[in-house]
């Protein structure tokens, strides 16, 4: 930022100016704030109900082909439900896992990485121990023997993948918190006799949000690649629920005739994917501007 | 030295144990391991026959310990579905996974080393961003979704390979490269990174001050000190290719330890299951002990911690 200015100008002035030079993290986030309105707004935007079937009228093509109409723009799938209704309530799953398991494993983790961060020794050690034999586990495998132990449902997948996915949470926490332990306020703060919630809550967590907003914007990335790998391989969220990854699934045995029904929701997947991933990068370059 | 390898031998064996408690308890979570043995109609004398047989009716620790000598002597039991003692069954498979992990690896290096160079040297340039959207897109795109889409063009259309199996080296190609492309984002973002760090130092600024050619600075100098992590990544990204292949092989049907794994869940199949996550973390767990021991040997600095 080469920008001089007299007066340090306000807070929201300083954070436009900030996007302004970040155009991934504006595009990123355009991209996903839309993807969002969408998920909300699902029953007002979708044009049909996504769980009606309609026998005489399946896997009719999108709009672009010849055989494809009007009434169904994306067109339906191999049970006659049409895609676009599906694939804009499909939004509303993949956006409720990923951040549902990032509200759970971002939890675990900032708490474990606060805690070892701040107390070191001991905790220290034992926290580390905790995250080494989590990383050693292989999460897929984990997570795909769990749901076929408890059954598919998106609440299992949401707590599966919450238990599981909280290391980069821990880890980035953790040390964060080791490098602002040693900072005077938090001495000064101690020595005013806050107690060490008041210290971790009001001093080091602030302090850390950034890193730790950036690692949320992964991790729901992530997430959503996660649900939808599981949902692919038929344990995830189960029918006629319309997750992305499933309808990739339930589409597998048409692909030679009809191979948009895999690439529709293959696409708004990686759209959604890349969006939050692009504002995630944006994000960090705004943060740590030496590494951009 | 010594000392930090002890320490972290240690640790590694601790961070085993525990993994391998886990293992055991998935099989027990999963139910009644003598009625599973027994299969389908069998009588209640037959499973308490069962239960005596593989003593399911001692104490939970005494039949853990007796698990882990097993295990510890190659023996992970026998599988509900193939009726095959499962060691027999993981060590038929495990060739494939690993030259489909070995491909994968080649590709993702392949792309990565010279991308990352590139953007790193021209860094903030078109091709810089035109490098980084290309590992943003592959972080993006699902591996299924990419195994499907190479599956339509190149076995379907094109008929250059065929779209599952496991009859040659022909069968490799798209799963190698749909696994490749979905490891090489992280590769190429670490050699970017220090290859960027690498010319900001001070040995590549007297070796340009030289006057040596630009080639033999960025290749000689540079790169070697950004090819140093990227050593300890492969180590751990070969745990996550391991269950990424999960994924790729039950696309293209091919036969390795990812496709066991995964009709071994479908056919609840849990010994099975258990020896192959037991299998995989026990990989993880020496390839990072490994990679550690190098970086700790080539950088002294780290043995303190």
């Amino acid at each position: 930022m080469t920008a001089i200015t007299t007066n340090p100008p306000s807070r929201a002035g300083r954070a436009f100016r900030r996007l302004a030079h970040h155009p991934s993290l504006l595009i990123g986030s355009g991209i996903v704030l839309l993807m969002v309105l969408i998920a909300i707004f699902a029953p007002l935007i979708a044009p049909h109900d996504p769980y009606v079937q309609d026998i005489s009228r399946r896997a009719v093509p999108p709009v672009w082909y010849e055989k494809g109409t009007w009434e169904n723009i994306l067109g339906t799938d191999q049970l006659g439900r049409d895609y676009l209704s599906r694939l804009i309530y499909g939004t509303r799953v993949s956006l409720l896992i990923g951040f549902s398991v990032v509200a759970i494993s971002g939890l675990i983790g900032t708490t474990l990485g606060l805690l070892a961060g701040y107390f070191g020794g001991k905790v220290d050690t034992f926290v580390t121990f905790i995250v080494t034999v989590r990383l050693a586990m292989p999460v897929i495998l984990v997570a795909l023997a769990v749901v076929a132990l408890f059954g598919g449902s998106m609440w299992v997948v949401i707590t599966v993948l919450g238990l599981l996915k909280w290391d980069r949470f821990a880890v980035v926490v953790r040390s964060t918190t080791q490098q602002i332990r040693a900072l005077d306020y938090i001495a000064s703060a101690r020595t005013a006799g806050a107690s060490t919630a008041w210290i971790l809550l009001r001093e080091v967590l602030p302090n850390i949000a950034p890193q730790l907003i950036v690692i949320a914007t992964i991790e729901v990335a992530s997430a959503i690649l996660m649900e939808a790998a599981l949902s692919f391989l038929g344990l995830g969220v189960q029918p006629p629920l319309p997750s992305w990854g499933l309808m990739i699934s339930e589409a597998k045995s048409y692909m030679f005739f009809s191979f948009w029904l895999i690439a529709i929701p293959g696409t708004a997947l990686a759209t959604l994917v890349f969006a939050i991933n692009l504002a995630g990068d944006g994000l960090r370059d705004m943060i740590t501007p030496e590494r951009s | 030295m010594l000392i930090y390898i002890l320490k972290r031998l240690g640790l590694a064996l601790i961070v085993a144990l525990t993994v391998s408690v886990i293992a055991f308890a998935l099989l027990r979570a999963s139910g009644d391991i003598a009625t599973a043995l027994a299969g389908e109609g069998a009588t209640p004398e037959s499973i308490a026959v069962i239960r005596q047989t593989y003593g399911l009716d001692r104490p939970v620790v005494v039949q853990y310990f007796a698990w882990l000598w097993d295990v510890a002597r190659g023996d992970f039991g026998q599988s509900f579905f193939f009726r095959t003692d499962v060691a027999g069954l993981i060590f038929g498979k495990i060739g494939n996974t690993l030259i489909l992990g070995g491909a994968s690896l080649a590709i993702a290096l392949a792309l990565s080393i010279p991308l990352g160079v590139l953007a790193a040297i021209y860094s903030g340039s078109m091709i810089d961003r035109a490098v980084t959207m290309f590992s943003l897109l592959g972080q993006a795109l699902p591996s299924f979704f990419l195994g499907l889409a190479l599956i339509m063009i190149f076995a379907i259309r094109l008929r250059w390979f065929p779209a599952s199996g496991t009859d040659g080296w022909r069968n490799f190609v798209l799963p190698a490269v749909t696994l490749g492309y979905y490891i090489t984002p992280p590769f190429m973002r670490l050699v970017r990174a220090g290859m960027i760090d690498a010319l900001n130092t001070d040995y590549v600024r007297t070796a340009r001050a030289k006057g040596l050619p630009a080639r033999r600075v960025v290749f000689k100098h540079a790169l070697r000190n950004a090819l140093v992590p990227v050593v300890g990544l492969v180590a751990v990204q070969l745990g996550l290719l391991m269950g990424g292949s999960v994924v790729v092989e039950s696309i293209f049907a091919l036969d390795g330890l990812g496709y066991l794994a995964y009709q071994s869940i479908s056919y609840r199949d849990f010994p099975v299951l258990q020896a192959v996550v037991l299998l995989l973390s026990l990989a993880y767990v020496v390839l990072t002990l490994l990679s550690d021991i190098i970086n700790a040997w080539l950088d002294p600095r780290l043995r303190a911690a």
